[in-house]
């Protein structure tokens, strides 16, 4: 805005001139014809829907991290990008399973690389162009050519973690090329067998969108030097996708609004104009709904549910698709130990946490994945609560009058699979001391502070942390945690890695399963970790929301609302 | 948040006619403890601060339950936390982990002293050092020391505490350092210019005369004669870190156990259940604002018990 | 008075610079780091030390040193880590909202600060006195954020009459100009968007400016007792002169002089305040803006911010010298 010279030179200004150049500038404002209402008459008060108010207002609790979905990984940004954008792929309404969208059916080679996908016709982009063969592969091939700032995890992290690698390492990526067969027709070429890869594109990531606004907008070129990567034009204001809703406006901070995309292909729903205020406060966006400022929001503090359905506001819940677990860091002599391991398991009482800390719909977790992911194991071995039992294996491994230990747990936040973690401490805590377990308490800010500390080094004994799903992928879970030596757990189970490894690359999606169920079982009797829980996050609506589709992976296009006034 | 005292205004409060030089208890103290009894708001403030060191003090007695135990850890639920007599044993209620209200408040009055006494102790110590090098060197030390608290005066002093905690990480005493340091300052400040004011009195030069050297004559009268300000400031900083230590836990800082027995962590938790448990907020509220109240009507008095300008009437 | 204002310049380019050294110092020492702020539960070791690289968090500290100065010196803040924007484009959008909350809180503050003061004065040591006393100090030993949640509760949730977050109603289409959102309304004939964004600035308004009140309160009640005791007032009295002449032309304006000045050197307090408020009121301001960014370790925003701060103290404190003239004609600014 100043430079060196200007900022200078207003030093010197005499207070009179100082004030001539205020005076000129209010009174240019004045003048100038711009100063005057860009009202469109009556927009968002008429629309489809006779008697109802077709704007809907969302609370976020924070702005979107960019407008482009390949460059994006969290929440928010998704919540706005599934408005604007689809994917070949979608997600079966209420699940996690994969589901035509803009792909009406898709068929893998025997091989399990080649993949045909066949289009849906007659769509378009917001932008006017078609969606085609072509536009498909212009977006592989854009994800695949990604060099630098680009390929690195804070700028598109998905892309890096499913498909590995770019165009300038090969060796390690899996994709190879993209061919389009006429309009509506293209394969997809792996280099190498990804059973996940149909599913994986139902992930917002990877939607599709306009090669000619990505290329006009300059939506790859991002940062101007390294050390202050910036946004392009492209994810600050000029998303192009073939969605139900279009990119209207977006005052940061402030709100972002939507209006509905006229051609879209496929039914519009009651919503002309979709409105995400931001409010960065969980008791805020409560009381936001409260005063009728917004429609809805996400994240209902457990303590809020009954209440607010008192009042007569409709609290939905989503299948639980998240996982919340004790961590240990096997780096610490006592935790390393097997016994003290089972002891701790024994120790807690899961059902108490849950009836006393998590939201209603919680279940109990009995291994670090949901039920309905591949490979959930029916017979897992579990530890029932028995703190007599987990005395006596506390005095079998040496410590029979317990020991200390640091626990490690975040403030301030809350996250799908742990909406209150100070209240699971205390409460962990308090069952921990029952058994003659001494806990010190290390709390710190969520990010970065206690995900480094936990993830990034080895200063931490017991920690809460968890895992809300991307897509219906049993490696989505138990890879991420358990897949290599980490510094969260800090233990080294070659035979562990090795199961996880192979059963990623397999091809075959039943022996995949069976290979799944086996390494939960070995999870069980190893103890990394306790899975605690399988929190199910709320949202809360206005009474005028009839119905909401709310789904475990957070696929939730606002065009399927119904609103009754 | 905390600068009760503007510190360009302050330095008008030195006494300019410091008839009794060795300090001491007569004169002056003595004055203004008399003038002190006379004022009601004094009389309200020493009763606030009498009650509370009492109940901080006999904590350990007056407490049912310890600050940090969860006798009602069983009877709660997310969207369920008994209030006042709704169960035998716990007269205000359980809070959101499960402890007994009542004690939790009586518990905190002791945290908050701790608090407010450390925290103090440390602006305390720190400004005074600043600022006896400051104003008793004068010259190019001053120039640099000044520069210095300047800059650390521009930055807001909630931020500055913030920062410190930041670096610090989270524990209680991060929380009383972070309070205390960007108190230095203001201490630096306010014990200089008192200084500065002293420095051309009669006194003094004949000291001078004399021949006592610079680091006696700092020590022995320009430091006793200057402290007033800063008594009234530190009794003003007890109330302000009571309500920083609040804002630092609103913001998330703290460290120590969440269900820790102190006021301000009370509060923020408590907002969260406010629909359900709105006393969960409102005790802490009122015992974070009464003590405060107690510790600046106090202040404040001393202040102008201290003043000749109005001493004078 | 050029003379001043250079000389005032000059001494605030040694401070300006001991900041920038401190804030590095300070910034580059807290624990942790951007990349793992960003990257989430998704940090990965490996995945740290890539973004540390490309961003140039891994260099010698000098040089990462020398390349922040050398960008400020040319009016670069650098962007904004946790949104990917300019600095001083984050700072263009959000300062009016501040600002604007800032003029209602001192409007608060001294419209019923001075008055109060005044009134204790005339009354001094009665029962006005001490209540008015009373009354301002409950103001600021009330924690701010405490206040802030208990007006929304009542004001918003309770009686529904006022809004309970932001700036402007969402369902409100309003034109936008300078991001002052009450004069965008009023410059472009928008009314109704005007009034709402009115609306939405008087709770949080109220919330912050009982901290300066107190203040303000004190001061003029001990600056009130130390002119109507003063020589030329007595000798006006002597004189015969009306009693209103008196108290507003002599005492009235000789004892807005600290007033001026205490309210001048509140800046620090308030912006600390609306850290607090806009965190409650979900108000888009700077205090917001920064309370985030202390949390996500956004190295460029906090070290902009701060030099930002800086230079507008340094030009408030000139502005309050320049106003003493103004209202004292004795001072003449030297």
């Amino acid at each position: 805005m100043s430079t060196r010279d200007t900022s200078v030179r207003r030093f010197h200004l005499t207070r009179k001139r100082a004030a001539l150049t205020a005076g000129i500038s209010i009174g240019a404002l004045l003048m100038t014809g711009c100063v005057q209402s860009q009202r469109e008459e009556g927009a968002g008060a008429e629309g489809s829907g006779e008697a109802v108010n077709s704007t809907f207002v969302f609370a976020a609790s924070s702005d979107p991290k960019s407008l482009d979905p390949a460059f994006a990984s969290d929440g928010e940004s998704f919540r706005v990008s599934r408005q604007i954008f689809e994917g070949l792929v979608g997600v079966e309404k209420g699940t996690a399973d994969p589901a035509p969208l803009l792909a009406e059916s898709w068929e893998t080679s025997e091989d399990g690389l080649a993949t045909t996908f066949q289009l849906k016709e007659g769509v378009k982009f917001h932008d006017g162009t078609d969606f085609n063969a072509e536009a498909v592969c212009f977006n592989f091939d854009r994800w695949y050519n990604w060099t630098g700032l680009q390929q690195a995890e804070t700028v598109s992290y998905y892309y890096n973690s499913l498909f590995r690698g770019f165009k300038d390492q090969p060796d390690e990526a899996v994709y190879e090329s993209c061919e389009a067969n006429g309009d509506n027709e293209v394969t997809v070429n792996l280099a190498k067998p990804f059973a996940g890869f149909v599913p994986a594109l139902s992930l917002p990531a990877f939607a599709m969108q306009s090669p000619t606004a990505l290329e006009e907008f300059k939506a790859d070129e991002i940062g101007g030097s390294e050390e202050s990567p910036k946004l392009s034009e492209y994810a600050l204001g000029n998303p192009v996708g073939t969605g139900p809703f279009k990119f209207e406006s977006w005052d940061v901070g402030q709100q972002l609004e939507l209006s509905s995309f006229e051609d879209y292909w496929g039914e519009k729903g009651q919503i002309t104009e979709t409105i995400f205020r931001i409010i960065d406060d969980p008791q805020a966006r409560r009381q936001a709904l409260e005063a009728g400022t917004i429609d809805g929001y996400d994240l209902v503090a457990p303590a809020d549910v009954q209440s607010l359905k008192d009042g007569g506001y409709n609290v939905v819940a989503r299948d639980p698709f998240t996982i919340l677990y004790l961590g240990f860091n096997h780096k610490v002599e006592q935790l390393a130990d097997p016994l003290v391991r089972e002891a701790i398991a024994h120790a807690i009482d899961k059902e108490a946490l849950v009836a006393q800390t998590l939201p209603e719909g919680t279940e109990v977790a009995t291994q670090f994945i949901p039920d309905v992911v591949d490979g959930y194991n029916e017979d897992v071995t579990t530890y029932d609560f028995d703190p007599e039992r987990a005395k006596e294996l506390l005095a079998e491994a040496g410590y029979p009058d317990g020991f200390e230990v640091q626990f490690n747990y975040p403030t301030n936040v809350s996250r799908p699979y742990m909406p209150t973690p100070e209240q699971v401490f205390t409460n962990l805590q308090a069952q921990l001391a029952d058994v003659g377990i001494t806990v010190t308490p290390s709390p710190a800010a969520w990010s970065p502070d206690y995900l480094d500390q936990v993830q990034g080094t080895e200063d931490h004994g017991l920690h809460l942390l968890g895992w809300t799903g991307d897509y219906n992928d049993t490696d989505n879970f138990i890879g991420v945690f358990f897949g290599q030596q980490k510094p969260e757990f800090g233990f080294d189970n070659p035979e562990l890695f090795a199961a996880l490894d192979e059963a990623r690359g397999m091809t075959d999606r039943e022996e995949q399963t069976k290979a799944y169920e086996e390494i939960n079982e070995q999870i069980a009797e190893f103890i990394p970790a306790i899975p605690l829980a399988h929190p199910a996050p709320s949202l809360a609506f206005n009474e005028r929301v009839t119905s909401y589709p709310a789904s475990p992976v957070n696929d939730e296009v606002f065009s399927e609302i119904e609103l009754s006034k | 948040m905390s600068a009760i005292l503007p510190p360009a205004v302050g330095g008008s409060a030195a006494p300019t006619d410091p008839a009794i030089e060795t300090g001491g208890g007569t004169g002056l103290w003595k004055d203004a403890f008399l003038r002190l009894r006379r004022n009601p708001q004094a009389i309200a403030g020493a009763v606030i601060i009498g009650l509370f060191l009492l109940v901080a003090l006999l904590a350990p007695i007056l407490a049912p339950y310890g600050g940090n135990e969860l006798p009602g850890r069983t009877e709660i639920t997310p969207t369920t936390i008994p209030g006042p007599g709704e169960i035998g044993g716990y007269p205000l209620g359980l809070d959101r982990f499960g402890g007994d209200l009542l004690s939790k408040l009586i518990w905190g009055a002791q945290a908050s002293l701790l608090i407010g006494v450390v925290s103090t102790a440390l602006g305390l110590a720190g400004g005074m050092l600043l600022g006896v090098l400051a104003g008793g060197f004068g010259g190019w030390v001053d120039n640099v020391i000044m520069r210095f608290v300047d800059i650390l005066l521009s930055v807001p002093n909630l931020l500055l505490a913030v920062s410190i905690a930041a670096i610090l990480g989270q524990s209680p005493y991060a929380i009383m350092i972070a309070i205390g340091v960007s108190q230095i300052p203001i201490f630096a400040r306010l014990l200089r210019s008192s200084m500065l004011s002293q420095r051309g009195s009669d006194y003094i030069l004949a000291a001078q005369t004399l021949g006592l050297s610079r680091g006696t004559i700092t020590m022995s009268h320009l430091l006793p004669n200057s402290m007033g300000p800063v008594i009234v400031q530190a009794t003003l900083t007890l109330a302000t870190a009571v309500i920083d230590a609040a804002a630092l836990s609103f913001l998330g800082l703290g460290g120590g156990l969440p269900q820790a027995a102190e006021w301000g962590r009370m509060l923020t938790y408590a907002q969260a259940e406010l629909s359900i448990a709105p006393q969960l907020a409102f005790l802490p509220g009122a015992c974070i604002a009464i003590t405060a109240l107690g510790f600046t009507l106090l202040g404040e008095s001393l202040r102008e018990a201290l003043d000749p300008k109005t001493r004078q009437k | 008075m050029l003379r001043v204002i250079g000389k005032r310049i000059a001494l605030l380019i040694p401070t300006l610079f001991g900041l920038s050294v401190l804030l590095f110092l300070w910034v580059r020492s807290l624990p942790g780091g951007p990349a793992t702020a960003l990257l989430g539960e998704k940090a990965t070791p490996e995945a740290v030390a890539r973004v540390n690289e490309l961003y140039g968090f891994d260099r010698p500290l000098l040089t990462q040193y020398f390349t922040y100065i050398g960008k400020l010196l040319q009016g670069d803040f650098g962007v904004s880590i946790n949104t990917g924007r300019p600095v001083l484009e984050e700072f263009a959008t959000r300062f009016p909202a501040t600002v604007e909350l800032t003029i209602v809180a001192l409007i608060f503050a001294i419209g019923i600060g001075v008055p109060l003061g005044y009134a204790a004065a005339r009354h001094y040591g009665r029962f006005v006195d001490h209540s008015s006393v009373v009354l301002s100090l409950i103001g600021i030993t009330v924690p701010v954020f405490f206040l802030a949640f208990i007006f929304k509760y009542l004001f918003a949730i309770q009686w529904s009459i006022l809004p309970p977050d932001g700036r402007q109603n969402p369902r409100i289409n309003a034109t936008h100009f300078t991001d002052f959102y009450v004069l965008d309304g009023l410059l472009t004939g928008e009314w109704d968007a005007a009034w709402d964004a009115f609306l939405h600035l008087i709770l949080p308004g109220l919330a912050l400016g009982t901290i300066p009140l107190a203040i303000i309160v004190r001061i003029t009640r001990a600056s009130v007792l130390e002119t109507q005791n003063a020589d030329y007032v007595r000798t006006a009295r002597a004189k015969g002169l009306l009693e209103r002449t008196i108290r507003g032309r002599f005492i009235l304006r000789n004892a807005m002089l600290p007033v001026v000045t205490t309210i001048g050197l509140q800046l620090g307090l308030l912006i600390s305040g609306a850290v607090l408020t806009e965190t409650v009121f979900a108000f888009n301001g700077i205090g917001r803006f920064l309370r985030d960014a202390i949390f996500g370790l956004d190295y460029p925003v906090l070290q902009g911010f701060i030099i930002f701060i800086a230079i507008l103290y340094a030009i408030i404190n000139l502005l309050v010298d320049i106003s003493y003239s103004i209202i004292d004609p004795r001072v003449r600014v030297q």
